[in-house]
């Protein structure tokens, strides 16, 4: 999206960072078609609200992976522009989520109050994203370290806002946000996650916010010299994290009507820094490209379908997980793929041999 | 201004004496407990200590409240310390506790467990107090094989593995699927009491088209999650569907379910410790002996179509 277009490059090495998260889309899909070749089937039935909705392992994947695909895009912004990565997402959604339930709480549920709430934990999230960004971008702190404070405590402070365990929130209007709208088959988060990235297309299509990030990931001095504020971009894309921490706190919230703040996202920032390395973004920042870390969300939220679908306990989940994980990043890594495209040259160069002999 | 002074002087020796005569009586605990924010039980737990242990009642109180074991082991060390008369712990963890409750003991302090056992010699402790969870587990169980249904096809979702409450909850069911040809496990995982999971592991099973008509939940957030599954796959659930629903700890809202019906039932775990510490406590004062080192608190189930108002009112956690 934010790739400055490279001339000389043709079409398809402009899009190449989708390959490994398509590939690895691809290779759960094969091997869940071989396993069971209605996996994917898609059934219409009528929820206990009395909405016709979609169901099926398919709207699982896509449903269960909203959260981590927002939360996936900012951890992209921020890595981009840090070279490091935010450990406190899920601590901060969980301080969001227990904003939105206080206001919610605070008095009649409507349109407007959870307009509020939302507003109210945007706010909150925001300060909070904002205080991470002033220790990495005016301190200097390693992004994990510094994100390494709110990874501690934000789960308490999520405690403190309501002062209870598990505090409830019913209504058809909550249920409408994180289930289904009435009339619309199609769970809402999935709605969301395109709302959020269209969001992100536009800003990237009509700001300088991609292309500053990237040349202050890449090269910090250098975009200071050319008078980019490189304190206020890192600044900004964790307050832009905190704003998709809020989103994700209040989808997640919406699921259940409650907020436990000890589970909420629990370690769901491991999997979003696992999704925009699978969707080959460098760690390190600098390039980068938002749609294939959604992609990666995907990815391992298919895993994790996958697994369950095949009652593979999940105390083991984590474990095939990570092999997969293994598998992927190899995949990706510089040295397999230096490695392939040697290869790629040195059989073009045996052709071209031949073709001249 | 003399009268004033005077005034003040014998306000102030008033004062003095009321302090001496309430020390005379007051009774030090140290409590060393894990932190309300944990569960809803450990937040009525908390508030039930709050309750009971107060000046009010003759009691000088201080709390250390943390999940870590070596803190908690600190804590209590530095009640001992301190001189406390008992000392009241649920220990994060079952082991470790020998050398402090060694060192209580050499102390003349009085030590009560309560919530969670440790493992440790019945010798270093007054008495414990604490819930029974396989006959939690066992209760439930029984109460489902009342029912008498031809088939049971259970999707069983467990708590965080290797926990107290987990292990008590898991067995029963463990046992009565062994032992009969009927009673069939559709799917056991445990979703670490996380409630989102539970909705997971549920959706997983209703995408697989694999029949099932009972949900037994190790707690009342997981019960929630796998409900909001059935409610988006349009499948009944409660007193008049086709799906049981089964959960654990009471919560007030979720006796509420079972209440209107959207559950079957909600086995109880008692948070209610403290009276019967402050008990044994007046009587130990008293000079009296206590007759048992272990007591197990007493508890019950609610169903739908018995529960009542009252009993929310009574038996329920949090608001």
């Amino acid at each position: 999206m934010a790739n400055p277009a490279k001339k000389s490059g043709i079409n398809w090495s402009k899009h190449s960072q989708l390959v490994l998260p398509l590939l690895s889309i691809l290779l759960i899909v094969i091997f869940n078609l071989i396993r069971d070749p209605s996996f994917f089937s898609v059934e219409v039935a009528k929820n206990n609200v009395g909405n016709t909705v979609l169901t099926g392992n398919l709207i699982s994947i896509l449903n269960g992976a909203s959260e981590l695909a927002i939360l996936a895009m900012g951890m992209t912004l921020v890595t981009a522009a840090c070279g490091g990565q935010d450990i406190s997402v899920g601590a901060l959604a969980a301080i969001a989520g227990s904003m939105f339930v206080k206001v919610l709480r605070a008095g009649q549920i409507t349109m407007g109050t959870i307009a509020l709430g939302f507003l109210a934990c945007c706010a909150v999230a925001i300060v909070f994203g904002a205080f991470n960004g002033t220790l990495v971008s005016v301190f200097k702190i390693q992004p994990m370290i510094a994100t390494l404070v709110l990874f501690t405590c934000g789960r308490s402070i999520a405690y403190w806002i309501n002062g209870g365990a598990t505090p409830t929130v019913e209504s058809p209007l909550i249920n409408a946000i994180g289930s289904f709208i009435p009339g619309i088959p199609i769970p809402t988060p999935i709605l969301i996650v395109i709302v959020v990235g269209i969001i992100f297309a536009l800003l990237f299509k009509f700001t300088t916010l991609g292309l500053y990030t990237q040349t202050v990931g890449i090269n910090q001095r250098a975009a200071r010299l050319n008078g980019i504020n490189t304190v206020g971009i890192k600044l900004l894309s964790f307050m832009i994290l905190g704003v998709c921490c809020a989103v994700a706190g209040c989808i997640g919230v919406s699921r259940l009507g409650l907020i436990n703040h000890e589970t909420l996202l629990l370690e769901i920032e491991m999997d979003a820094i696992l999704a925009v390395a699978i969707g080959g973004n460098a760690l390190s920042g600098g390039k980068f490209k938002v749609a294939s870390s959604v992609l990666g969300a995907y990815a391992i939220q298919a895993l994790t379908i996958t697994l369950y679908a095949m009652k593979v306990p999940s105390t083991a989940v984590k474990a095939y997980k990570a092999i997969v994980i293994i598998l992927i990043v190899v995949i990706g890594s510089p040295v397999v793929k230096q490695f392939f495209s040697s290869l790629r040259a040195k059989l073009a160069a045996g052709k071209q041999g031949k073709e001249a002999a | 201004m003399k009268k004033f002074v005077a005034m003040l002087l014998v306000l102030i020796m008033a004062l003095t004496a009321c302090v001496a005569m309430a020390e005379a009586d007051v009774i030090t605990v140290g409590i060393v407990n894990n932190p309300p924010s944990e569960s809803g039980y450990r937040e009525a737990n908390v508030k039930d200590f709050e309750s009971v242990f107060t000046p009010e009642n003759g009691y000088e109180v201080k709390t250390f409240y943390s999940l870590k074991n070596d803190e908690q082991l600190a804590a209590a060390q530095q009640f001992i310390t301190d001189g406390v008369d008992y000392l009241l712990i649920s220990a994060a963890e079952t082991t470790g506790w020998d050398e402090v409750l060694a060192a209580a003991q050499e102390a003349g302090i009085g030590v009560f467990l309560f919530d969670r056992m440790i493992a440790v010699d019945e010798s270093l402790y007054n008495a414990a107090v604490v819930s029974d969870m396989a006959n939690q587990g066992t209760l439930a169980v029984e109460w489902l094989k009342g029912l008498g249904l031809e088939a049971y096809n259970i999707i069983h979702i467990q708590g965080a593995m290797g926990s107290d409450a987990q292990l008590g909850r898991t067995g029963a069911l463990d046992a009565q699927v062994a032992a009969a040809d009927n009673w069939k496990l559709v799917v056991q995982q445990t979703a670490t009491w996380d409630e989102a999971e539970a909705k997971k592991i549920t959706e997983s099973v209703i995408n697989s088209g694999e029949d099932f008509n009972i949900i037994y939940a190790e707690n009342d957030g997981m019960a929630k999650g796998a409900v909001a599954a059935l409610d988006e796959a349009g499948i009944t659930h409660g007193k008049d569907g086709k799906v049981i629903v089964m959960g654990f700890d009471c919560n007030r809202w979720a006796l509420r379910e079972v209440l209107a019906g959207n559950w079957n039932y909600d086995g109880q775990c008692s948070p209610f410790q403290a009276q019967v510490i402050s008990d044994m406590i007046q009587k130990l004062e008293a000079g009296e002996t206590l007759d048992t080192k272990l007591v197990i608190s007493e508890e019950t189930y609610f169903e739908a179509g018995v529960i009542t108002e009252e009993d929310i009112a009574t038996y329920g956690l949090g608001e």
